[in-house]
């Protein structure tokens, strides 16, 4: 049974159609690629598949269950987390404040209940450590490296054991050290078993880590092929439109 | 060699590689702006009573603690909304609202706690019209304010009959208690020793409010969330924080020490007058910002607001003292403004003029 299943997702914005009918399945611990260029429509489905609108029409199924999202929290409730392109991260807070933002773990009872920070730096230190980073808790996010910055987001979606991580452009805008960083963060979350869905412009960072990849051209899935049956080539024909589809 | 001294050499510690490291607590105390304001102000304080020996009476402190308590308990409230983001210009006409509301019910000879009550819901009512629009409506915080600052004043001229109020009915007595009570009380003959200043309960009622913020701020996912919104609002609302909620809030909490601070001047004084709180709105957010709020939003402390407000009023006391004309204070309050805000400064280079001064003070290996 597939993780997450789209069909025939359309989305209009008054006269324009993101979408038009697009399918696609995640199988969990799966890494999919989807790539297009800008315009085709990948935001549209994120935004989507995270819940922050509903679809004109088509559906989607969690494990096999319809689902309807009105909200992001629902869409984190059925399990999907989201890694948003700008990281939505607090700077003047630290990283456990950060990575605990919302759902803050407290201690003490009734209306005298405080924040645990031992526990949320050391959970969080955890976290850092399970996705081999060196991301101290307490440090302020203010000063980190774009990779650090990527891991606080991601020990976030981790915090509820998603089945799903959606990740939007996590490799733009930082340099080469930090991708190489942030790539093995998502080899960290395939090897526990976590579905990854990565939305990049970066060709080698999808080749790298991806198990499948899509390619969405002006609202339309034009191809759907593992990895290892592709080349970059043949990606970069079908997001211009050289090549029509495969 | 011991085996950490080994490990040191043969190996990288990681703020060598990542050029982070969590701060030290002097590091925090040397960059922290409320830390220089105490200095400017334990400065000024000490050559003023250089010059002016009964500047430190205890009668004299006693004075100062009651008059910038007022301010520090609205700078309190200024603090939350300012962390946010947000700014509010209507605490000075909100206090002269709630006197106002406050002293007719007690010129209509209604007990005290019906007068304070109908004042205090006055003053929460024009916090919660502020907090709905900014938060809700999402419209400018300075608008907003800036509207309900000529509303509330207006509406405190009209009910009053452009009258003051003074003759309180029966529960007089009890108002004034209120506003003049002090502890310790320093009477003939007690058993304090008569160098303690009588604080005021206006300088009470501030360090209860300033601790209970404090609390807040630094164990509350309230507070959390707070410089969450300052720090990246849209953050908050992605993570589920319920942003516009807190925001509500902190308006109704501004608005809520404005009335605190609206009663027991009214008790202070046993009178209202509509012109009450007139351009304190401006002298409260100079307090507030001195203190280290950050009017970007996301940076702010209790302790900054309370300390912004003590050095405004000791540097008025101490020209004051000093018999240099009152009109000079304007001027004077003004360059302490631009100063403390450039010593929190960002400079092109990451670093505030603080991390600069800090970096010249401590050597290279303590940081």
């Amino acid at each position: 049974m597939s993780l997450l299943e789209l069909s025939g997702i359309t989305k209009s914005f008054g006269a324009i159609h993101a979408l038009q009918g697009v399918d696609l399945t995640i199988e969990p611990g799966q890494a999919v690629g989807l790539m297009g260029d800008n315009g085709a429509g990948k935001s549209t489905l994120v935004k989507i598949i995270a819940g922050n609108f509903p679809p004109t029409s088509g559906t989607i199924s969690v494990e096999g269950t319809p689902v309807h999202f009105l909200r992001p929290v629902d869409a984190r409730t059925a399990g999907i987390e989201v890694v948003y392109q700008d990281l939505a991260l607090a700077d003047n807070l630290t990283a456990s404040e950060n990575v605990f933002l919302g759902r803050e773990l407290k201690k003490g009872w009734g209306p005298f209940k405080t924040l645990d920070k031992q526990a949320m730096v050391d959970r969080s230190g955890e976290l850092f450590e399970e996705l081999k980073s060196e991301t101290r808790p307490k440090d302020l996010v203010q000063k980190m490296s774009g990779g650090q910055r990527q891991a606080v987001a991601i020990a976030r979606t981790r915090l509820s054991d998603p089945k799903l991580v959606l990740m939007d452009e996590p490799t733009a805008a930082i340099s080469v050290r930090q991708v190489a960083e942030v790539l093995n963060l998502i080899k960290r979350l395939k090897a526990t078993g976590h579905a990854v869905m990565l939305i990049s412009h970066r060709m080698p960072d999808v080749f790298e880590v991806c198990d499948r990849i899509a390619v969405l051209r002006r609202g339309t899935k034009v191809a759907d092929k593992a990895t290892s049956e592709t080349s970059p080539e043949e990606i970069t024909g079908l997001i211009t439109g050289a090549i029509h589809a495969a | 060699m011991p085996p950490e001294a080994q490990q040191d050499a043969n190996h990288a510690a990681i703020s060598d590689v990542t050029g982070i490291e969590e701060r030290t607590i002097l590091q925090r105390v040397l960059t922290s702006q409320p830390f220089w304001v105490t200095v400017a102000l334990v400065l000024v304080s000490t050559a003023i009573a250089l010059y002016q020996p009964t500047f430190m009476s205890a009668q004299n402190m006693a004075n100062i603690t009651r008059n910038f308590a007022i301010f520090g308990i609205m700078a309190l409230g200024m603090t939350c909304v300012i962390i946010t983001a947000g700014i509010d210009l209507s605490v000075g006409s909100i206090m002269g609202l709630v006197a106002i509301v406050a002293g007719l019910f007690l010129t209509w000879e209604y007990p005290w706690y019906v007068a304070f009550f109908m004042g205090t819901m006055a003053g929460l009512a024009c916090g919660a019209v502020n907090g709905f629009f900014i938060a809700y409506v999402g419209m400018s915080p300075f608008v907003v304010t800036l509207g309900m600052m000529s509303i509330a004043r207006s509406l405190a001229v009209v009910i009053s009959g452009n009258q003051m109020l003074y003759q309180f009915g029966p529960d007089a007595p009890i108002v004034k208690a209120i506003g003049q009570a002090r502890f310790p009380p320093n009477v003939q003959d007690d058993f304090w020793p008569d160098w303690i200043p009588a604080f005021s309960s206006h300088f009470w009622i501030m360090v209860i409010m300033a601790l209970l913020v404090g609390y807040v701020f630094k164990y509350r996912a309230w507070g959390r969330h707070l410089f969450a919104i300052g720090g990246n609002e849209q953050a908050a609302r992605l993570t589920g924080v319920n942003v516009d909620f807190i925001k509500f809030q902190a308006y109704v909490f501004s608005a809520f020490c404005a009335t605190t601070s609206s009663l027991l001047i009214l008790g202070y004084t046993g009178s209202a007058i509509n012109a009450l709180g007139q351009t304190y709105e401006l002298r409260v957010i100079a307090a507030t910002v001195i203190g280290g709020a950050n009017l970007m939003g996301g940076s702010g402390t209790a302790y900054g607001a309370i300390v912004g407000a003590a050095l405004l009023e000791v540097i008025r006391n101490a020209l004051l003292m000093a018999g240099i004309d009152s009109n000079w204070q304007g001027a004077f309050v003004g360059i302490f403004i631009i100063l403390a805000v450039l010593i929190g400064l960002q400079t092109s280079g990451n670093k505030n003029v603080l991390a600069i001064l800090r970096d010249t003070i401590l050597p290279r290996r303590d940081r």
